[in-house]
Parts: structure tokens; sequence; C-alpha cells
């Protein structure tokens, strides 16, 4: 083969270089939008609500992703530990995903109702005075600073652009729904309730009187991995 | 004129070069990695030392690890790419560069600024919470603006060449330069919520963004940490050696091979998730055939000494760049055996990653960089020559030192956690808690956190040793001395 041409000419160079980085790409990326079998089909799934939104945005902010996993893997040791294998449609509504690449700290996609509101505020306000051999830096600030959530209808607004399904009814009562969901003033859990299923209602914080970044983070921690009914997946349909 | 007069000849007339912008790279490069080390030393402390948890939000891990992976990948890497490419390239060419002195210092300041931003917002919390593509949206169209500027410059220097071959680092480089371009803006598509606001969604979601990332992520050690690191290693190994590159042919395969295959291994770092098989799959045997591609760029560079052996003797500099091959080697076998799926089970999640990207980013990137600026600084500021020659070598040892006891203090604690997740007792219960894995980790975190430090440390010899250069003081040290042939020896 003559690569004379290459070596001679730098607009074919380029040509040459972009087409041959390009395959491997398209061929990875592409059948990922067009086949349907990607996602699996399950019940259960919902965008976050406003107030989970926020608490993710701040699991995002402090870079948790560094240290925890949201990815279980198929094997017994996994499944035993964490729960249920993580799914494709358990993510279909992240923006960014947080997966994770490294387990400092364990897997949180199913860390859900597992502990108490109480024990994740004492344990992100001072992790060692709960687990003494833990590395987790600790995070009092969030119990002190008032959660800003004017925005949050622009944010919901933002991510149906992108995709999410978010319905106008949901965002025109995005920051009303903040209040219902962390039990703040004019406090109506019913009216969340009929916007998102499955939704876990209560003042996070332990602090009535405000609504913080701990109760955003806390309602976040507190959803995950607990939408998907398991009762009714079949694995078997799923093979990807 | 063949590939190998290329590299050793050149020309000696560099007055019509523009130096200065590159003087001022090779600064900045050299802030940079101390920076970007120092902040590695002290988030690996904050893992072996929690209870000195200052409990302070700018300090955190979560927030200071990217100022860390970016300060080293984009602030140190990018600023001796810059540099380097900016050398290489006026040289290889026999032409100043293109667009001029504004153009190039465009480019300096712009790239600085872009640091800056990116690691002030890291601190106060403004993240994409995408793994190595950090930067928020506006940050990131800044560096997309700086970086269409690089690409003017050195393509426009390759187009005004006086030579009529382009010289093989120019390839490699140029194939950095372009394939970054093209993963930088598609994986951080994304919509802010406002134009006044640093907030931004990504447009992808899920299992489509974890590829997306990995693609990008992936490409990111193959092209900015490996393909751009190779056009540094085609152009100052065979000057440093004064040998020319041992094959042509080599080259050329390897070349078109690597970029090829580089651009498919992404999913391997999405083993057993929820990403489709078929697409796991592909990313594996990719990565494996990669491991071949991979070592002809180490023999190439390794075989230029050839005839040339005796340097390693006498010349610490070239230590440098041939031990950083030497490690380009290891860590490219180690990572095609680490994307295979039984081995990755284990591997993954752990601090084995770790200590891979490690041995990559230490004992390839870094060391080849400090054979390039060891390389550079005399030339840059008019010294006849290193201000010490034997400090390059205890900067050499104490490095070297460094890294081997991080890497094997990663590889015990990595394989020993991910043994310890996967262990049961004999009534078939998990053997081990959670944090009891953790706990188990302390003895290694403090070992690497050391291994940290023999690094930084050996940097900062460094720093002494171009400083005094640039003042062209010469110290007065016993000089390296050729050890007499044995007679018969020869053969």
């Amino acid at each position: 083969m003559n690569f004379k041409i290459l070596e001679r000419n730098v607009i074919v160079l380029i040509v040459a270089i972009l087409i041959t980085v390009s395959i491997g790409g398209l061929v990875q990326l592409i059948p990922l939008y067009t086949m349907e079998v990607t996602i699996e089909k399950v019940e259960g799934m919902r965008p976050y609500t406003p107030l989970e939104l926020a608490g993710r945005n701040i699991y995002v902010r402090e870079g948790c992703y560094l240290c925890h996993s949201q990815q279980v893997r198929p094997f017994r040791d996994e499944v035993e530990r964490y729960g249920h294998y993580s799914l494709a449609a358990e993510s279909m509504y992240d923006h960014p995903f947080q997966w994770g690449s490294k387990r400092t700290g364990p897997d949180l996609s199913r860390v859900g109702g597992k502990y108490s509101n109480e024990w994740h505020v004492g344990h992100l306000v001072g992790p060692r005075d709960l687990v003494p051999e833990t590395v987790m830096p600790a995070y009092p600030f969030m119990l002190e600073r008032d959660l800003d959530f004017g925005d949050i209808a622009l944010h919901m607004d933002t991510l149906r652009a992108v995709g999410v399904p978010y319905t106008a009814e949901q965002i025109t009562h995005a920051f009303e729904d903040v209040k219902n969901q962390a039990n703040g003033e004019e406090f109506d859990p019913d009216a969340l309730l009929e916007r998102y299923a499955k939704v876990p209602i209560g003042d996070f914080d332990g602090d009535p009187e405000r609504i913080t970044e701990m109760d955003a983070l806390v309602a976040y921690l507190q959803m995950l991995g607990t939408l998907v009914d398991f009762t009714a997946f079949k694995p078997e349909l799923s093979h990807r | 004129m063949n590939q190998a007069t290329a590299a050793v000849g050149g020309n000696p007339d560099s007055g019509a070069y523009n130096e200065e912008v590159i003087r001022k790279f090779v600064i900045a490069a050299t802030f940079w990695g101390i920076v970007g080390f120092l902040v590695g030393v002290l988030i690996a402390l904050q893992l072996a030392y929690p209870q000195f948890d200052p409990s302070l939000e700018w300090l955190t891990f979560g927030r200071l690890r990217p100022v860390h992976t970016s300060g080293v990948i984009f602030a140190f890497g990018g600023n001796i790419l810059l540099a380097t490419s900016f050398y290489s390239v006026q040289r290889t060419c026999r032409a100043t560069l293109f667009g001029g002195k504004t153009l190039a210092d465009f480019v300096f300041w712009g790239y600085q600024f872009f640091i800056v931003m990116a690691a002030l917002g890291y601190v106060l919390g403004v993240t994409q919470g995408k793994e190595y593509a950090e930067p928020e949206w506006y940050v990131d169209l800044w560096l997309t603006l700086v970086w269409v500027a690089y690409l003017v410059i050195f393509a426009g220097t390759l187009f005004k060449r006086k030579e009529p071959h382009i010289y093989v680092s120019n390839w490699f480089y140029l194939s950095f330069i372009l394939t970054v371009a093209l993963l930088h803006i598609v994986n951080n598509l994304a919509l802010p919520v406002s134009v006044f606001g640093a907030k931004s969604y990504v447009v992808w979601a899920g299992v489509q963004d974890a590829m997306t990332q990995w693609w990008y992520g992936h490409n990111a050690v193959g092209f900015f940490l490996t393909a751009g690191f190779l056009g540094l290693m085609y152009y100052f190994v065979p000057k440093q050696a004064e040998r020319p590159v041992y094959s042509y042919r080599l080259s050329i395969v390897h070349f078109w091979a690597i970029i090829f295959l580089y651009i498919w291994a992404g999913p391997h770092h999405l083993h057993y998730t929820a990403l489709p098989d078929w697409a796991q799959t592909l990313g594996m045997t990719f990565s494996v055939m990669l491991w071949m591609p991979s070592w002809g760029g180490m023999i190439n560079g390794i075989m230029t000494l050839s005839g040339a052996w005796h340097k390693l003797r006498t010349d610490p500099v070239l230590r440098f760049m041939v031990v950083s091959v030497g490690f380009y080697g290891m860590s490219t076998f180690e990572g095609p055996i680490m994307s295979i799926k039984a081995v990755n089970s284990l591997s993954h999640y752990t601090d084995w990653t770790i200590g891979h990207v490690h041995s990559g980013t230490l004992g390839w990137v870094a060391f080849v960089s400090f054979g390039a600026l060891y390389f550079l600084v005399p030339r840059l500021w008019n010294a006849s020559r290193l201000y010490s020659l034997r400090m390059v070598s205890y900067h050499f040892w104490i490095c070297t030192i460094g890294i081997v006891v991080y890497i094997t203090s990663m590889w015990i604690s990595g394989i020993m956690q991910g043994l310890m997740w996967r262990s049961y007792d004999s009534l078939g219960f998990l053997q081990y808690s959670f944090i009891e894995t953790v706990e188990a980790m302390h003895p290694f975190y403090a070992i690497r956190a050391f291994g940290g430090i023999l690094f930084l440390l050996g940097s900062l010899i460094m720093v002494y040793n171009l400083w005094r250069t640039t003042k062209g003081h010469i110290r007065d040290e016993a000089p390296y001395v050729a050890a007499p042939m044995v007679e018969g020896a020869r053969s």
C-alpha cells in the first residue's frame, strides 16, 4: 500500500484520520439509540420529583459518583449485598448517568429505604460518629444551608427539552411540590402523590421549619432503586 | 529525505521559530504539574487519614479529585503536549508557527484560562458529573474555541512546511488534536438551564450517556495520553538518543492500527453493567487487539536505542525516556488483560484500576514529559547544558521508587478488596461487610500516599534543576563518564 499521499498532503491526512477514528464510535453509539431492546420494558419508572432532582444535583455537585457506584452487576455476591442487578431502564431519565467507576464506598443504586432518614443525616454530618472505619468526608454544611429551589421548574423544563417526560402540570407545580414532599409550609402530600408514584415523603433533615440541602439529598437517596416493580420484571424478555 | 534523517537532522537556525510561546508552555506545564501532584497527595492522604477531615466543603475528596485528574491530565499533560508539539512541528516542517505570535499567545492564555475556570468550578461545586469531562458548558465552549485555534496553528504550520514529507510525530499530534475535538464536542453536548447560570443538563441519558462518556473517557486516554505523547516520543527520543527511529514501516502500521482500534475500547469500562452485551463484547475484543499496536509503539521507541544502549549509563535524561516507554509497554499489556470480562469482574470498581492508570500516567506520561522538559529547557533558555545531571538521576530514582510503591500497593489493595467482596463463609453467607473491606484498605492507602509523596519530591528536584538551568548555572559535580569497554565484550 502506498502511504505517500497521506504523508505529503495535510488535507488528505486529516480526512483519513477523521474517517479512521469515527468508525468505532458510530458502530457502538448509533445502535444504542435505534435498537428498541436497549432499554428494558419495566413497570414503575418515573422522572424525579422536584425535591429528588434537587437532591440529585447536590449528589452530582459533591462528586459522590467518584466513590460510589450506582450499578449492581449480575453476580451472586453483588445481588446479595445490594439487591437486584441494575437495569438500563432504571437510569433512563438520568442526565448525566451516575453509574460511577469506583467503589471506595458501597454501591448506592438500591440504598433507598435501607436506612432511616435520621441515620442518613447523622452519617452525612459526621460519618465517623456512625461508622468509625469510614473514609467518607463530612457534609455538615448541608444541614445549615437552605435549599435553593427557586428555579426548579426551569431545571425540569430543560430536562424535558432533552427528553425527560415531565408533564406541564408537574412543571407548573414544581415549586410547591418541593414543599409538599419535604413537609414544608402548605404541606400537601396528596397533591404530590397525584403527580408522582412511590414518593418518600416527610421531614428528611429533622428540622420541620426549613427545607435544607440535606432534605433534598436524603430524599434522593431514599428513592434510589425503589421505583421498578421487580415482581413484574421478566429477565428472559430482556436479552440484549 | 527519510524518516530517520528528518528526526535527527533539523534546522540549526532556530532564530526564525516562535520559541517564546514554548517557554511559556514549559513554565505552565511545570507549575501545573506540581499543583496536580500536590492535590493528588492531598486526596491520597484524605483516604488514608480521614480523621483529619477539615469539614470544609471546598476540600472534600469529591471536589478535589477532579482538580487532581484535570490538573495532571489537562493542565500538566496538556501544556506539555502544546509545548512539545509547537516545538517539534516547527523543526520538522522548517517553518515558523502559522498564525504568528498573536494566535499562539491566544492559545497559551486561553488554555490557562480554561484550566483556572475549570478548577475554580470544581472547588465551588460546579461540575457536569462526568469523569474527566467535569467542566460545565461555558468552560467547554471556551475550550472548543481555544482548541480550534490550536488545530489551525498546527495544521497551518504543516501546510506551509518546507519539508516534502510530514514527519511521523506530526501524524500522532494531528490525530490527537482532531480526535480530542471530536470527543469533547459529542460528549459535552448539553443544554444550560439558563445562559446566566452554570448548571446544564447533558443531552444524553442513562445507558447512552454511559456509552458516550466512556467512548470519550477511554479515548481521552487513547488520544490525549497516548497518541499525543507518542508524537512526543517520536520526536524527542530520537533527538535525545541521536539515533534514527527504529522502523518507518512499523510506525505506519502501528499509527493507523492504534487510532482505528482505540476508539472501540470504551465499553470495557462498562462490563457487566446495563450496557447491552454486544457492546461489551466488542469493547473487550478491540481492547485485547489494541495490545499489538501499543507494543508496536513501544518497540519502535525502545529499539530506537539500538546501537546507543551505552548512553543509558551516562545520560539520565534518556533513561527517563526509555523507562517511560517501558512503562507504556507494561500498562498497555495490563490494560488488555483487565478488559477481559472475567478479569474485569474482579478488578472493576477497585483500586487495581487506580494502580493501572497510575502506571500509565506516572510511568509513561509523566516520565516522557520529564524527559522532554529536560531536553527543552537548556535549549529554550540558551543554556549550555542542564544545571545538574546528577539531580536528574536523583529525580529519576526517587520517582521510580515512588511509582513502584504506588502501583504495588494498589495491586494488593485492589485484588484484596475484589476478593473480599465476593468471599463467602462456610455457611454460604457473604463473609465481609463492606466496611470491613474499607478497613482492610487502610495500610495500602497509607503506602500509596507515601509513593505519591516520593513522586512529588522527585518532581520538586526537577523544578529546582530546571530553574537553575534557566539561569545558566552549572552545578559542581562529578560528571558521568562511560565505563571503559571490556575487551571482547563488544559482540
